[in-house]
């Protein structure tokens, strides 16, 4: 469903700068994948996912998504059929405005922006529904503002609004790297039910090699903006960190360079 | 201070109420500082008075100058998203031609109504004495203004816009071009100040093409009054704070004046209240 075909993106081309983010990638996602992506600093895994979402324009290649070549759209063309939630968790809602307003935008997302109603109770309806799901008592806050909701419930907030109009993609970046450890693990049950409930195709870039393992079906590696490994099924599971940690030395000549999933281990 | 000194400030705290809820629309809820509106407050005067003097129902004259005002804003958008002028300097660039063309629609620097047929001389002469005439028939406009915007600001398009000026990235992740929303925003905007320009000229008896000096300075101090006043509430209460903020402003000009402050001076006391009324939370941080 998403075909990726010898993409590359060049920062500062022309510069004594110039980088080589992404260097001829191809990659095909088949419906219902739920891949995760890990990597050291600088591997073009955050660049691979911005590329999808359109943010910036690639140098080469294209990117299909069921069939249809969104390569080079704008973002906010390109999200209507993409769900996303970043890093950052004050980044995916409005804090100015109430928790049902935000999700009320969310829901409208497929259709074209109308004058009708923001809010009706049949919406209001809806909204409750979705965040009995989250689990976080927030159903009675309906009219409270997402400025006083902690990071981890705005983030729990966020990706329920990605998921919510149910995207054909859901691009996931290191989305629990913020919060603390009791709301990551929180956060991240939270994604593999909304994903298995909607079946959504999702990426999912992180730099906890465990979660990388456990999560998803997929896993797939990228170093120095290549896809050095993809691997899937039996030998998925019998993964491990050691055995990943091994992998990436055999191919790359030297020891694993990203400090923070170094940590993590 | 007597009673034909507070009916005047009324009358004007509504004339410019709408130029008030015009600049809360671009400088709160879009977060973008437009100086268009020295330029369309005066745009929308201009239009008006050219238009009555040219025999065309002052009523009628109304509706132009909130499109001519929807086209200011227009300008100032495509400089701003298209030509990616940074937002301040797209409004200077406006306002500024828009001296030259405000001129030109007038014809000359000033053009007086005094004799003319206005929206008030029509109401007085439906049988409303002033300066009930004029309080009503402001009052009816603002308030109609007020609830369309209220209206339009809890539907889905509204809230798009709103969310535009708190987290733009997560309106481009809704698949909502904020170009598109600041296009709009300035649109109403700059409709609603020139429609307030409008007004004013008829109001004041002429349009002139200084009238728009410090415009964006007074839309602030009203826009501010209304929020110290009303605190954080509903778009309802919000708007509603704006409008009596507008006329308090008002209030407190002609009491300045009243103390024997000279009307050159004013300028500069506005100034100095919207700065103070800025810094405040940040003071508060550091002496606490």
């Amino acid at each position: 469903m998403l075909v990726i075909k010898d993409l590359t993106k060049i920062f500062y081309r022309g510069t004594s700068n110039e980088n080589t983010a992404l260097n001829n990638i191809n990659l095909t996602v088949n419906e219902g994948d739920f891949i995760t992506i890990v990597g050291s600093n600088g591997a073009g895994k955050s660049t691979l996912l911005n590329s999808i979402a359109g943010v910036f324009p690639v140098e080469k290649g294209k990117i299909l998504l069921n069939g249809k070549d969104i390569t080079c759209q704008t973002e906010y063309k390109c999200a209507k059929n993409i769900g996303r939630v970043f890093q950052d968790p004050l980044s995916g809602t409005s804090p100015e405005m109430t928790i049902e307003q935000n999700l009320s935008l969310a829901i409208s997302k497929s259709n074209n922006l109308s004058l009708k109603w923001g809010l009706t109770s049949y919406k209001r309806k809806i909204i409750k529904k979705h965040l009995k799901k989250i689990d976080l008592g927030l159903e009675d806050r309906l009219t409270t503002k997402v400025k006083l909701l902690s990071g981890g419930q705005r983030q729990a907030l966020t990706l329920l609004m990605a998921t919510v109009a149910d995207p054909g993609l859901l691009l996931l970046d290191e989305h629990t790297a913020a919060l603390d450890p009791a709301t990551a693990i929180k956060i991240k049950k939270l994604t593999a039910e909304l994903i298995n409930e909607n079946n959504i195709t999702t990426l999912m870039v992180t730099h906890n090699m465990e979660d990388a393992i456990k999560m998803g079906n997929r896993l797939i590696m990228m170093d120095d903006g290549q896809i050095i490994y993809d691997i899937t099924g039996k030998n998925k599971d019998n993964l491990t960190i050691e055995k990943l940690l091994k992998m990436f030395e055999n191919k790359h000549g030297s020891k694993f360079n990203n400090d923070r999933i170094l940590l993590s281990v | 201070m007597n009673l034909s000194f507070a009916l005047t400030s009324l009358e004007q705290g509504l004339a410019f109420a709408l130029m008030a809820l015009g600049v809360f629309i671009t400088f709160r809820i879009l977060d973008f500082a437009d100086l268009t509106v020295d330029g369309s407050l005066p745009l929308g005067a201009a239009v008006s008075a050219r238009l009555i003097t040219a025999g065309v129902n002052p009523f009628f004259s109304l509706a132009a100058a909130l499109f001519a005002g929807g086209l200011a804003g227009t300008i100032t958008g495509f400089l701003n998203t298209k030509l990616k002028i940074a937002p301040l300097l797209s409004g200077i660039l406006t306002m500024t031609s828009l001296y030259s063309i405000n001129l030109r629609v007038m014809g000359r620097p000033n053009i007086p109504l005094i004799s003319r047929e206005t929206i008030f001389s029509i109401t007085e002469d439906w049988g409303l004495a002033y300066p009930w005439n004029n309080i009503i028939l402001l009052a009816a406009l603002i308030i109609a203004a007020k609830l369309i915007l209220d209206a339009f600001l809890n539907t889905q398009l509204g809230f798009a816009l709103r969310a535009t000026g708190d987290n733009p990235q997560m309106i481009r992740s809704m698949g909502i071009s904020t170009n598109s929303m600041k296009m709009l925003g300035l649109i109403i905007s700059n409709s609603f100040v020139a429609l307030s320009g409008a007004l004013v000229g008829q109001y004041q008896g002429f349009a002139d093409v200084n009238m728009g000096i410090g415009t964006i300075v007074a839309g602030l101090a009203s826009v501010i009054i209304g929020e110290v006043l009303i605190g954080e509430h509903s778009i309802v209460v919000t708007t509603l704070g704006v409008i009596v903020g507008s006329i308090l402003y008002r209030f407190s000009i002609s009491i300045a004046l009243n103390l024997g402050l000279a009307a050159s001076d004013l300028k500069l006391l506005t100034a100095i209240i919207v700065v103070i009324f800025l810094s405040t939370p940040r003071l508060k941080k550091i002496l606490r």
